[in-house]
């Protein structure tokens, strides 16, 4: 199996106290992988540190065999909702627009292809008949399904995801995981962080549980155990019908 | 009304008018980015900040010389803008009161160092104290050209750019995902807003000239939902004032240009904010009703 | 008492009544809404030269401070309307200042209110403006303003101490427990707008805006705590007043100017020096951690 992505020697600090260290890890080509742990673990810190987004300590980020900076156009992200201004002038197509942005160049405007294409982005999230709303007027879901349609024009091979289940309506949720076996099944890799431990096993055929240092990553039949959780969690974590959920100590 | 007619068949007069049109639409364009990036406070500080650099520019060169003036004013503009970034990086203090910091102690070296040509130095120094609140009616053509030229270039480069400031300033983190250099086009954004103070501060004055960066954007914004018509629009409504500021401060004796293009920046901001389409007061209440 | 008595009380008082007041705003967040203030005060003052036709101290503190208050307002008004906040301050206060400015023009040459004098004051003038009562001179107009606007501060900061600080800590708490927060707000807003009427015959209104913002900022960097940070922002306003004056006489400059340059020079000096949070001093322990680690490292 090929590597989409690994990780060597990962370390990144904020104001001398270490955020991510030592972390390695290798992700297999075309599955796809939650990013799993207690709040602070430094799960967004990762995602932006391999994207170069943040400066890093130390560490070697390598995409399809080569560094990263060599193959950042197989690359698509989807940052937090939170991350963005949504008062901002401007519309869902055209926030859809802005992901050919990198394969239109600098200076150029989009052309009819381009915008065609964002037509069809938004109709797979089913967001066609909101292309012309403006951005605020978007329920979080419907942004959220936005921002996924950018992903899609990325046209990329790897992708990651930033919590993007975080406050959506089950619709949403639905219409994301639809898309997350779509690329799997055409051989794209995506990485997501995910906080909802009951849904993990249903979502993603492989786990990277984070706690400042990763500690265990791999298919999440192997890896998604109650030992393990305990052991990024630091705390009991119980059964509660198919999935574990967390129960907080003191 | 003769009196207008002939002021407007004026040929100062006309260039004058033309550099007022240029220089509103230039700053109402780029203020919508500055606006949306939430830093009209900053282009104010490092308006105030550039009086100053003009005093250092005559007191190293010992002319007046406006190119000479402007440079000085861009060096002291620029230092201010990395002053409030370090200040707020390297310590406690939060972004307003680094402004305030930054603002008030630039502005007072400016002060320090007019009363200091004024005493100190011989030869023609009248015309310094204009940069204040800026004097349209003392400006001569190659003052005009000066502005003409910078505004038309500002504009020229945002609208190059303006795809890639938009998405740097929507989603910088996405932005950087895909390869875009974010830093360099803030720094560009930057280099426009010391731009637009520095050919600007001659006709509006150090203390008023961010008002074209803020009113014209933040009324035009009550219009449209696009960054692409806002900011258009807001290059048009600093144009009207500008205009229009200009016209009303010729026709009378001592009448400062500056604070009045900034007033009729403000009463286009008041009508909008009372009848803009997108959601102006009136218009809110309209709609439920 | 001297010429030169006259004129350092009058900046030290400047610097003690804004410092004491800014200290709060730096706190507050509000460094901005204080410049903002401290520029459109100069429409109240002149509105209330039109309704009064004279520059009497009384009228143009209640004038400033209906402008003051006014200006805060229109802010909070903007802010709540859904423009942002840096941008609702700078579209109120160019518009407020702008106004009064080109109102100063139509006032006659006569009369001595002028732009430059709003924007740099004239302290030099200070001493020879005396209050007169039944033709006895009692010292210097505006130190019995400034001295008044002082003691009036002193007292609501003493008398409210303890609301301010938990209205300015957590406001959510401070409602929740029936502190009067918004009565709060706008007192506050209320003594910057006196602060700087007051100050604003003798120093204008860019010191005044030093004053108010760079004392309480630098004392922010020396201390943590509430109470010892209005004092330190006072002491660092009259220290202000004094060198700046000491530098004017040196160089024949601005006396307001210099002043606002001391400022400037004091903050400085914390932004390096400060004990906790200076520049040195974070160095120094920078160097420490990574010597410590060294020696972790090759133990």
């Amino acid at each position: 199996m090929t590597h989409a992505l690994q990780i060597q020697n990962l370390a990144v600090t904020y104001e001398k106290q270490p955020v991510l260290e030592g972390v390695n890890f290798n992700i297999p080509e075309g599955t796809l992988t939650g990013i799993i742990g207690p709040n602070g673990a430094g799960k967004s810190t990762l995602i932006k540190a391999i994207l170069h987004l943040i400066p890093r300590l130390s560490g070697d980020v390598t995409v399809y065999g080569k560094p990263y900076k060599k193959q950042r156009s197989l690359i698509g992200y989807v940052p937090q909702r939170s991350e963005v201004d949504w008062d901002f002038p401007t519309n869902a197509l055209d926030v859809v627009l802005m992901g050919r942005y990198g394969h239109i160049g600098w200076i150029k405007r989009p052309g009819k292809k381009e915008v065609n294409f964002a037509y069809e982005c938004l109709d797979k999230v089913g967001m066609k008949d909101f292309a012309h709303r403006q951005i605020s007027q978007l329920s979080g879901g419907q942004q959220q399904r936005v921002f996924l349609a950018r992903a899609l024009a990325q046209d990329s091979q790897i992708y990651f995801m930033d919590e993007p289940f975080a406050g959506v309506d089950a619709a949403t949720e639905k219409a994301i995981m639809k898309l997350l076996q779509e690329w799997k099944q055409q051989g794209k890799t995506v990485l997501v962080v995910h906080h909802d431990l009951q849904t993990v096993r249903d979502y993603f055929d492989h786990c990277l549980l984070l706690n400042k240092t990763p500690i265990e990553c791999g298919p999440t039949e192997t890896v998604f155990t109650l030992n393990n959780l305990e052991k990024t969690y630091g705390g009991a974590i119980s059964f509660l019908g198919n999935g574990p959920a967390l129960v907080q100590e003191g | 009304m003769e009196n207008m007619l002939e002021l407007l068949t004026n040929a100062n007069t006309q260039w004058v008018l033309l550099g007022a049109l240029i220089l509103g639409f230039a700053s109402g364009l780029i203020g919508s980015f500055v606006l949306l990036k939430k830093q009209s406070l900053i282009g104010d500080a490092m308006a105030h900040a550039t009086l100053p650099g003009v005093c250092m520019a005559y007191l190293i060169f010992g002319v007046k010389s406006i190119p000479l003036f402007l440079l000085g004013a861009a060096c002291t503009g620029l230092l201010a803008t990395y002053f409030i970034q370090a200040i707020v990086k390297h310590s406690r203090i939060k972004t307003d009161a680094s402004i305030g910091v930054v603002l008030s102690v630039f502005f007072g070296l400016g002060i320090v160092l007019l009363t200091y040509i004024s005493k100190n130095t011989t030869g023609d120094k009248s015309g310094l104290d204009d940069f204040i609140f800026g004097q349209a009616a003392a400006m001569v053509k190659g003052d005009i050209q000066v502005i003409a030229v910078g505004s038309l270039l500002i504009i020229l480069i945002s609208s190059l750019f303006f795809k890639e400031l938009k998405i740097s300033i929507f989603d910088p983190l996405f932005a950087k995902g895909i390869g875009l250099p974010v830093g360099l086009f803030n720094g560009i954004l930057m280099g426009l807003v010391v731009g637009i103070v520095v050919v600007g501060i001659q006709m509006v004055g150090v203390v008023l000239i961010a008002a074209l960066l803020i009113t014209p954007p933040l009324a035009a914004r009550y219009w449209t939902d696009q960054l692409g018509h806002m900011s258009f629009l807001s290059g048009i409504i600093g144009a009207i004032s500008g205009v229009v500021g200009t016209l009303i401060s010729t026709t009378g004796e001592g009448l400062p240009t500056g604070p009045l293009i900034v007033l009729c920046a403000s009463a286009i901001f008041l009508i909008s904010l009372l009848l803009g389409t997108r959601k102006g007061l009136i218009t809110k209440v309209v709609k439920q009703a | 008492m001297s010429y030169d008595a006259w004129i350092i009380l009058t900046g030290c008082l400047v610097g003690i009544t804004c410092g004491m007041t800014g200290a709060l705003l730096i706190l507050r967040k509000m460094a901005m809404l204080a410049d903002a203030i401290s520029h459109t005060v100069l429409l109240g003052i002149v509105l209330a030269f039109f309704v009064t036709q004279s520059l009497n101290g009384l009228p143009m503190l209640i004038g400033a401070a209906i402008v003051g208050v006014l200006t805060a307002v229109m802010v909070q008004a903007l802010d709540s309307s859904g423009v942002q906040s840096d941008a609702a301050i700078g579209v109120v206060f160019t518009s407020l200042f702008a106004l009064g400015v080109v109102l100063i023009s139509f006032v006659g040459d006569s009369v001595h209110l002028d732009v430059n004098h709003a924007l740099m004051g004239e302290i030099a003038f200070i001493p020879w403006d005396t209050l007169m009562i039944n033709g006895v001179s009692y010292g210097p107009t505006a130190v019995w303003m400034l001295g008044g606007v002082f003691l009036l501060n002193l007292l609501l900061i003493l008398v409210f101490y303890k609301e301010i600080k938990i209205s300015t800590f957590d406001s959510a708490m401070a409602i929740s427990i029936g502190v009067p927060v918004v009565f709060i707000h706008y007192m506050l807003m209320t003594m910057v707008s006196f602060s700087t009427v007051a100050s604003f015959d003798s120093v204008g209104a860019i010191l005044v805006v030093a004053m108010l913002i760079v004392p309480g900022a630098t004392a922010y960097l020396l201390t943590d705590g509430f109470g010892m940070m209005i004092i330190l922002s006072a002491a660092i306003g009259a220290l202000s007043s004094l060198l700046g004056y000491g530098m004017s006489i040196v160089f024949d400059v601005s006396i307001s100017g210099s002043m606002a340059v001391s400022t400037g020079i004091l903050f400085a000096a914390a932004f390096m020096l400060s004990p906790k949070h200076g520049m040195v001093a974070k160095w120094i322990r920078r160097k420490k951690m990574q010597q410590e680690q060294e020696q972790k490292a090759s133990a």
